[in-house]
């Protein structure tokens, strides 16, 4: 594939305008990036008077300390964590058992679950019989109902079963017969073989629960167990749009601000690139069809 | 290609290890219990929630419960269509999703085929890496950035055209401007992220093509006309109809994030309405019903465009 670029011809404006593309995207993507990140830097006055900036003149760390001394900011924080470890712990052992049983094609009644999963994806019930179904439950105001009502993606199922398929059957066969029982077959083998492929799911339910925001307001009514995406709207608009004004809405100042969105962003931000790899397999293609 | 490969070895192991139900049903038995958990999230937590829009046809009441509600027939889509908000929000829902149709979904395609034309290695990654970033914030930090830049008053990019001596673009508060920055944050957030699907189906183009394009006189420009384009026909043409399916999806925490009392007329859509209506107001009924309409039209969409795509001599989605 390197070798081809060369024979395939100079052309001066055409490398040009490729390179000027790029540039110009990298540019409207980390601008308001880095904006956020140095006005976290810099002082309330600095903000306040300077517009569009990419560094600050005075360099001062006081919203950090002001946020890290913050209990409400803390315990949402808290509460986030919370929510993505035991979410994330909960989405990935669900979708690799039942992917891994899918995978089988001699298994009865494969058929029928493959359809009642992929059904899943073109139709819905809809926000409200999922609401009442959570209600019902008793599961308002509890973790639970962020766990098990995004417990599998079956996106994510459909993707990882064919990958399951990928995984040469002699392998199994030895392992069988030497006696190996399923269950251990799965822990001892199969899982070993497919860290790459589960530690890239992990990645995309640990985004899904980092960054909910819907169904924690739809089913968490206690301010206290909100996560941090809920807390971090409140402080953005709630105290700069004046439009949501409500009775003890607190005025945070600009500069705190920016830091609890470098602090919401981070988490993911500085794990996403060592798994950049895997993101990049056919898998995501062949497999979107059941 | 492989699906069928497993699907003869099934049948080889099949016909091989050919006993009774009662065996194979004991071979399968740690597989059921591995499948069991997701079995019943599937139930409870999906299927469950499909059969509860009969209370579409109730007047849903806490007591009565899914069962024991009284019926009304079709009373609610009937005050749906007679609603006079009905086609605002319908309006509202196809404008946004034309945009993402037509206006978004090619972003990523060109983003995969300009960086597919770059030769070095480390600049491709570091574009890689950095188009990628965004899909890893969530709304609220793409809409808490947008507010930070734009607000009207204290927003970066207003002052900076204030003290320029030019008009400030009120994104949040005037309404003309709620549709461009909708696509505008879409293709911020995702088209780099969408791209990595187009990009491993370049990435399996053959290198002999090109050679022989170049062999008949094509240019740069060319070759990615009648090459690296004509290539990615079958993913766009899927993938083009997975949107398709779900036209009435369009992004429910990224409006309900953008909508304020200023811009509801443009901004209030299906999922909104709900939302307001249903879990904030109690008519659970109604919004159900509401619920049932965008996802049938959904359903109808995804059969037709499956349709479509093998009426074009492509694969389908099913």
């Amino acid at each position: 594939m390197k070798i081809s670029y060369d024979s395939r011809g100079k052309d001066p404006l055409f490398t040009g305008s490729i390179y000027l593309f790029l540039l110009a995207a990298l540019v409207c993507l980390l601008g308001p990036f880095i904006y956020v990140v140095s006005s976290s830097f810099a002082t309330e006055h600095e903000i306040l008077n300077r517009g569009f900036f990419l560094f600050p003149k005075e360099w001062t760390i006081e919203a950090y300390g002001y946020l890290l001394s913050n209990d409400n900011f803390l315990t949402s924080f808290n509460n986030s964590v919370v929510i993505t470890v035991c979410g994330t712990a909960i989405n990935i052992v669900l979708t690799s058992l039942m992917a891994y049983g899918l995978s089988k094609t001699w298994l009865k009644g494969r058929r029928v679950l493959n359809f009642m999963v992929l059904f899943t994806m073109i139709f819905s019930g809809g926000i409200i019989p999922t609401y009442l179904v959570i209600r019902e439950l008793g599961l308002i105001n509890s973790y639970w109902a962020l766990y098990l009502n995004s417990a599998i993606a079956p996106f994510n199922l459909i993707v990882m079963r064919s990958f399951f398929q990928t995984i040469p059957s002699e392998l199994e066969e030895a392992a069988r017969i030497d006696g190996c029982s399923e269950l251990r077959l799965f822990w001892r083998i199969i899982i070993p073989l497919s860290m790459p492929s589960i530690a890239t799911f992990t990645l995309f339910y640990a985004v899904f629960n980092w960054n909910t925001y819907f169904y924690a307001i739809l089913f968490i009514n206690n301010s206290a167990d909100w996560p941090l995406q809920v807390y971090l709207r409140q402080m953005l608009v709630v105290s700069s749009s004046g439009m949501e004004e409500q009775a003890g809405a607190f005025q945070y100042t600009p500069a705190v601000k920016m830091a609890a969105v470098i602090i919401t962003a981070l988490p993911l931000l500085v794990v996403y690139p060592f798994l950049q790899k895997h993101f990049n397999k056919g898998m995501m293609l062949g497999s979107v069809k059941g | 290609m492989r699906p069928e490969a497993s699907v003869q070895l099934g049948r080889k192991q099949a016909s091989g290890l050919k006993r009774s139900a009662r065996k194979e049903w004991r071979r399968g038995l740690p597989l059921y219990l591995m499948i069991l958990p997701g079995f019943l999230f599937f139930l409870i937590f999906r299927y469950i929630p499909m059969g509860g829009v009969l209370i579409a046809f109730q007047d849903y009441s806490p007591f009565g419960g899914f069962l024991n509600s009284e019926w009304v027939g079709f009373a609610h889509f009937a005050r749906l269509f007679g609603e006079p908000d009905f086609w605002g929000l319908f309006k509202n829902t196809m404008i946004l999703s034309a945009l993402n149709l037509f206006l978004f979904f090619p972003a990523p395609v060109l983003i995969a085929v300009v960086l597919n034309e770059v030769r070095l290695q480390w600049f491709r990654k570091t574009v890689q890496t950095v188009i990628y970033m965004p899909h890893f914030l969530s709304w609220v930090v793409v809409v808490g950035i947008t507010v930070i830049l734009f607000s009207t008053q204290d927003g970066a990019i207003n002052k900076a055209l204030i003290n320029a001596g030019m008009p400030p673009l009120e994104i949040m508060t005037n309404p003309d401007y709620f549709r461009a920055t909708y696509l505008i944050q879409n293709i911020w957030k995702e088209a780099g992220w969408n791209a990595i699907i187009f990009l491993a189906a370049l990435a399996s183009i053959d290198p002999t093509l090109y050679e022989a394009a170049v062999v008949d006189g094509a240019n740069r420009w060319k070759q990615l006309w009648h090459v690296t384009l004509p290539a990615l026909r079958s993913v766009i043409v899927i993938l083009f109809i997975l949107r398709l399916g779900h036209v009435m999806d369009i992004g429910f925490e990224h409006i309900y994030l953008m909508q304020n009392p200023l811009n509801l007329s443009v901004s209030d859509v299906f999922d909104t309405y709900v939302y307001r209506t249903g879990v904030l107001q109690g008519e659970f009924s109604y919004t159900t019903a509401v619920g049932l309409f965008k996802s049938a039209v959904g359903l109808i969409l995804i059969v037709f465009a499956n349709r479509l795509s093998k009426k074009f001599g492509e694969e389908g989605v099913y």
